[in-house]
């Protein structure tokens, strides 16, 4: 087991460094910032002296190991835009998308488990078709054409939701405040999970109600409900977990997107203004961030996988 | 040679039947064609060139002007349909190049295994990693957006997804009798590769890539939306709702954003569900398994 868990992390390890180095990569094929301080008024001997203080005169290995060097001690380099450290930039922005992501991905499995659950128990008959065409719905839908028709029918009709940041102008933003503006950037982001998550679940389900238990735990006669929720929900609790995990990234990207459209403050919009402003550094260490959650989220469900089955063989 | 040919036939007959049950698919299948056709007849049937100004700016739905006109009068009719030939292009063409890249490395990786096979994972998962929204924002930030452009970063970030389902098929292909009988017989790498291991993998490979282009579509249409793809005047679907960012274009001028999202939708959907039916249809051992 603990070899096991050594040995993933020990997989992890090189898809982190290559992760530091496709990061490095992309950071250069953008451009070099040298190329911002050229112009008519800046002489040749300046922009050379600004690139042995910046260390763009060492070859790019040495770059990307000092670099490397530098992210190891938390500094993950300046603005380009407003000269703020990108790693506290960062911090202040982290927690609001940490938010809506979990809410977001909480209300998610609220709806998928008991419909997909409900779909596979109901196999073939006109509800499960019910549910599952809404499920491709659900993912059919753009998240900002649904944000969209959300903003037209609950700001501008009905007037009932605020349609943009995270607290209202003014207020300290109680916990009701806040929870008024996430319904609907938390309605779009779990729509689309939803609607993917009820078909796993649901395929997962179907996959287990025909093994030998199950129709051991029928035959005692403990009932239907006992079955479901008790032998079959659990044991479909692993590829669940499994799904969630991949689902990460995806609600990662969603958040980006939602973010702008609802001007939520979260790591999305930062990501947003620095694409759009070409801020590198900031792009950099979002995509770096981001790209690393995603990876330590891989490794905990894999982690998590093998704790909670123990049939999973240890190769 | 000629008994192949029966077989195959025999095959695309029992595909079609099983595809033919479900009726959602077979309703998704007209439209789309429908949608299709229309888009690719554009020149012919649109009313108006598009991007020729015809109208009033912004101008309600009339007799002239089916589905108005936009902010700069433009025929919004006209447009969707160009539009729509557009955000199909980027889905195909994405999805083909994402689905060649994902199928050779798959290929690869599956059949020789060891070192390679280590490689290649390990840099699947890399990409993986990175939110894919995120990367090809940064990606068309780096190279100028545009339609070609658009179209290579969506196939060159999306092929993931389709290396590791072609590595799985041909890992437990590689067990099967016929493929180790000639890896005994000594045929050339080559051959076994292309014409035993690839043929009995393509059913899975395209109803995987059928999901690919109702997902490159959406991509696309995201990244428009946020003015990151396909640039003005060339329109498509998702930058005919980039105006709805405005609010004075959300709320009084529905016509100029509900109509392209709609298509969207619509669009996607259709593609989902021929998806969904075709996996059912091409693989008979999934019995009741809609992924």
């Amino acid at each position: 087991m603990i070899k096991y868990i050594i040995k993933r992390i020990l997989v992890a390890l090189p898809v982190l460094v290559g992760i530091t180095i496709v990061d490095y990569a992309i950071m250069c094929a953008a451009g070099s910032p040298l190329a911002m301080l050229k112009g008519p008024r800046v002489s040749e001997a300046a922009v050379a002296a600004k690139a042995i203080t910046l260390g763009l005169d060492q070859p790019v290995y040495v770059q990307y190991f000092v670099w490397l060097k530098q992210l190891l001690h938390g500094n993950l380099g300046y603005s380009i835009k407003n000269y703020q450290p990108v790693g506290s930039m960062i911090a202040t922005h982290l927690g609001p998308t940490l938010l809506l992501m979990g809410v977001s991905l909480l209300v998610s499995i609220m709806i998928a488990v008991p419909a997909g659950i409900f779909s596979a128990t109901h196999q073939y008959s006109k509800r499960d078709y019910t549910v599952v065409t809404l499920s491709f719905v659900g993912t059919s839908i753009p998240g900002f054409f649904l944000s969209l028709l959300l903003v037209y029918l609950f700001t501008v009709k009905l007037g009932w939701l605020p349609s943009s940041g995270m607290s209202s102008l003014g207020t300290g933003g109680g916990f009701f405040d806040i929870a008024k503006h996430m319904i609907m950037p938390v309605i779009v982001l779990a729509t689309s999970m939803a609607g993917t998550n009820i078909r796993y679940i649901r395929s997962a389900v179907l996959e287990i109600l025909q093994q030998d238990y199950l129709r051991t735990a029928r035959a005692k006669g403990i009932g239907n409900f006992k079955v479901i929720n008790k032998h079959a929900l659990r044991n479909a609790l692993i590829p669940i977990v499994t799904v969630m995990g991949m689902e990460i990234p995806v609600l990662f990207g969603g958040a980006v997107i939602v973010e702008q459209i609802f001007s939520w403050p979260g790591l999305g919009l930062v990501a947003m203004s620095a694409i759009t402003n070409r801020d590198y550094p900031v792009i950099m260490g979002v995509c770096l961030l981001s790209a690393i959650v995603v990876l330590a989220a891989n490794l905990i469900t894999d982690i998590l996988y093998a704790i909670v089955d123990p049939t999973i063989q240890y190769k | 040679m000629k008994q192949n040919r029966i077989e195959g036939e025999r095959y695309l007959q029992t595909v079609w039947r099983r595809f033919r049950r479900h009726k959602l698919a077979l309703f998704s299948l007209t439209v789309l064609t429908i949608i299709v056709l229309a888009a690719l007849l554009a020149p012919i049937i649109a009313p108006y060139a598009p991007d020729k100004l015809v109208g009033t700016f912004s101008g309600r739905p009339n007799s002239k002007n089916w589905l108005g006109t936009d902010q700069i009068g433009r025929d919004v009719l006209s447009r969707l349909l160009y539009a729509t030939r557009i955000s199909l292009l980027v889905g195909v063409l994405a999805t083909a190049i994402s689905t060649l890249i994902g199928v050779v490395l798959g290929l690869i990786s599956g059949y020789f295994g060891g070192v390679i096979d280590m490689i290649i994972m390990r840099f699947t998962d890399m990409v993986m990693s990175f939110p894919y929204i995120l990367l090809v924002l940064v990606a068309a930030s780096i190279f100028q957006p545009g339609l070609w452009n658009i179209i290579i970063i969506l196939g060159f970030v999306d092929w993931p997804g389709i290396a590791r389902l072609v590595r799985g098929n041909v890992l437990s292909l590689r067990e099967t009798n016929f493929v180790k009988g000639n890896i005994i017989a000594g045929m050339p790498n080559r051959h076994i590769l292309l014409s035993e291991i690839l043929p009995n993998t393509i059913a899975p490979i395209l109803v995987y890539g059928t999901s690919v282009i109702a997902l490159s579509m959406l991509d696309e249409a995201a990244l428009s939306f946020l003015g990151m793809g396909i640039q003005p005047p060339t329109a498509s679907l998702g930058n005919m709702l980039n105006g709805a960012q405005s609010l004075t274009i959300l709320t009084s001028k529905p016509w100029l954003w509900i109509p392209a999202g709609a298509l969207i939708v619509i669009l996607v959907m259709s593609i989902s569900f021929i998806g969904d039916a075709l996996r059912d249809a091409v693989d008979p051992t999934s019995r009741g398994g809609k992924k």
